[in-house]
């Protein structure tokens, strides 16, 4: 039987100490889970590891903690390929990140994560009267929220959201991806209030920085920051004017390479506070005055180089641009829903 | 070696010295660069939240173009922005996943008389040296070795995230090589606690004090490390790191003065360029250290 080291990051907060690493040494085949390994050294080392978990088939969410540094569950990572990405050859497992540590491997799931959850109003809120039975749906107006639906709420994507990070009271990866699940349910009688809430909100949908620590995390596949840029895509859609820039941003953007074909940076930065004289626009300039002056007095910026830089074929570009925007509806491809071709498929 | 170059907006736009400098190491590594000089922006995530269709046809008729140029000679796309790579990436991968999505939106460049053929290679820069070089050739040509720098990697997010799409795996460790890269120029690696995190750029419109916050907390984490500079891949990132650093101190609550290098500039003084034709007197916080470092060196070889 193969040995493996894990080294386990111990906290008890109520007992004064630090937090520390502590190794044991476990014998199980490659082919078994973190999971197993804990609990081996669990009953044969120290009764009094902290972890939580249940189903040990990657299904209940219980069990998600760091594994060499990254989030996963850990009845869904085997010893062997955890051994192959651990430095040193030692498999590090500690608590999952931006939520407190209530002891050694199980984190507070109900300050952060079930706050968050509740935060975007997680039911179906249907218009007018209810059936008498069932609503009935087809089932392809229900294709486009499986992807949400997915989440097992393990909260891997919330341990290393590099936004909330910075700001606690981002509301997430894992809520807004829940917030979509209902944003994209054809039985919901709230999609507007709901985007709006989301958008207006400065720790909101606009707050995510995409940086797809919450897409690589996800042990379901659910993506959620592909979830939140869909909140953005509907918001937008829906005419939405958030008080953050966000869909102004965004707007500013799309127009800025219609025009022309390369992005002009500094028209992007006034435009996306609303243009150059609006009242939300001067502040904001006046705050990046010390940058700009900065930066033209370095001959970074100069108004022939930044400013002006031609494009070679601006109207091939608007012509995408019209072309796309002027068909009703835009194909959106899921590669969740489609799948990816063999290579001889064609 | 001859490559069909997407230098991206941003480095010809607020980082002119990204442009440049890549331009003054090409020769030096015998690499041709053909400029896509027709093509749009890549439209960096946010034409994609906006319309996804409308980025990936603005990037299939980039690949289109850079398909061309490899008809024409050139050995692949190359890029040197972080942001493209994940960005063209992303569309890339649904195009050649799915033959009616890509027939689709080939229609649409059929206008202009381009067509998207699935599975370009299209690389960053700093996989091309890598992979396509090779660090051992680079290594050669190194005549002033980064010794006693110590460098700070900052590899941001979109050239490392997801790993799949960005086809990183244990044979083509992408998210190691900035390491490789400094190491293999003579110079120091400083690991520290940002490196792989974002720089915040992509809300600063949305949420400054967020998006500072991040900036000014990965360049002080690095100045706790003791790195003499950074280094990135990504112009964007050199935006929020270098541009917005006298902003970002006040958000990280500290004096700051991290010098940020971009990529060809650390590459082109370890292959013996001096500071100012790489551009580094553009920079808002001078990279006064590798600056003197530079003539350190110089002067006592002499």
């Amino acid at each position: 039987m193969p040995e493996y080291t894990l080294r386990i990051r111990r906290y008890t907060p109520e007992s004064g100490d630090s937090a520390h690493w502590q190794d044991f040494t476990i014998d199980l085949d490659g082919h078994r889970s973190v999971l197993d390994g804990i609990l081996q050294a669990r009953d044969r080392e120290d009764g009094s590891i902290g972890i939580r978990c249940s189903c040990r088939a990657a299904i209940c969410g219980s069990c998600g903690v760091r594994i060499n540094g990254k989030p996963n569950l850990a009845c869904h990572t085997h010893l062997d390929t955890a051994f192959e990405n651990a430095t040193d050859g030692v498999i590090t497992v500690e608590p999952m990140g931006n939520m407190p540590v209530l002891k050694d491997l199980i984190v507070d799931m109900d300050a952060v994560h079930w706050k968050k959850i509740q935060r975007v109003t997680p039911w179906l809120i249907p218009e007018g009267e209810a059936p008498e039975r069932e609503y009935i749906v087809p089932p392809e107006s229900m294709i486009d929220v499986t992807q949400t639906m997915a989440c097992i709420q393990c909260s891997a994507c919330v341990s290393d959201c590099l936004a909330m990070e910075v700001d606690p009271l981002f509301i997430g990866p894992a809520a807004l991806a829940k917030a979509y699940r209902f944003v994209g349910d054809p039985r919901d009688g709230q999609h507007y209030e709901r985007l709006k809430n989301l958008s207006e909100d400065p720790h909101g949908i606009y707050d995510c920085t995409h940086c797809f620590n919450c897409i690589e995390a996800c042990p379901k596949g659910v993506a959620p920051m592909s979830q939140i840029m869909r909140l953005r895509r509907l918001s937008g859609k829906q005419g939405i004017e958030d008080r953050n820039n966000g869909h102004r941003h965004e707007m500013a953007f799309v127009k800025n390479i219609e025009r022309n074909g390369l992005l002009h940076e500094a028209d992007l930065l006034p435009d996306s506070y609303g243009g150059k004289f609006h009242p939300r626009a001067v502040p904001e300039l006046l705050d990046s005055l010390p940058v700009i002056t900065r930066a033209l007095m370095r001959r970074k910026v100069t108004p022939g180089g930044a400013l002006l830089h031609k494009h070679k074929a601006p109207k091939e570009v608007k012509r995408i641009f019209q072309h796309v925007h002027d068909k009703e509806a835009s194909y959106e491809l899921n590669l969740y829903v489609t799948g990816v071709e063999e290579e001889d498929d064609e | 070696m001859k490559v069909a170059y997407w230098p991206g907006c941003v480095s010809r736009g607020f980082t002119p010295e990204l442009h440049g400098s890549m331009a003054k190491v090409a020769p030096l590594l015998d690499i041709e660069l053909v400029e896509l000089d027709r093509a749009a922006c890549c439209g960096a995530g946010v034409i994609a939240e906006h319309d996804q269709e409308l980025a990936d046809t603005l990037n299939a008729r980039t690949f289109a173009l850079a398909q061309k140029e490899i008809a024409n000679g050139a050995s692949l796309m190359m890029n040197i922005c972080s942001t493209c790579q994940g960005a063209q990436s992303e569309c890339q991968e649904r195009l050649d996943a799915n033959t009616a999505y890509r027939s689709h939106v080939n229609e649409t460049l059929s206008a202009e008389g381009l067509t998207y053929e699935r599975g370009i290679s299209n690389k960053h820069f700093l996989w091309l040296l890598v992979e396509e070089i090779g660090l051992d050739a680079v290594k050669a040509k190194v005549k002033r070795p980064l010794s006693n720098l110590r460098v700070g990697p900052f590899y941001g997010c979109y050239i490392v995230r997801p790993t799949d799409r960005l086809g990183i795996d244990r044979e083509h460790p992408r998210d190691t090589y900035l390491h490789q890269l400094i190491e293999a120029l003579g110079g120091t690696v400083v690991d520290y606690a940002g490196q792989y995190k974002c720089c915040g750029f992509p809300i600063i419109t949305m949420n400054k004090e967020a998006s500072l916050k991040q900036a000014g907390r990965h360049l002080g984490d690095a100045i706790d490390a003791e790195a003499d500079c950074l280094v990135t891949p990504c112009p964007l990132c050199h935006l929020n790191l270098d541009l917005q650093q006298p902003l970002a101190e006040r958000y990280a609550g500290r004096e700051l003065g991290m010098p940020v290098l971009h990529l060809p500039q650390l590459l082109g003084l370890a292959l013996g360029l001096e500071p100012k034709e790489l551009g580094f007197g553009k920079h808002v916080v001078k990279p006064t250290s590798v600056i003197d470092w530079s003539t350190s060196v110089v002067a006592s070889a002499a």
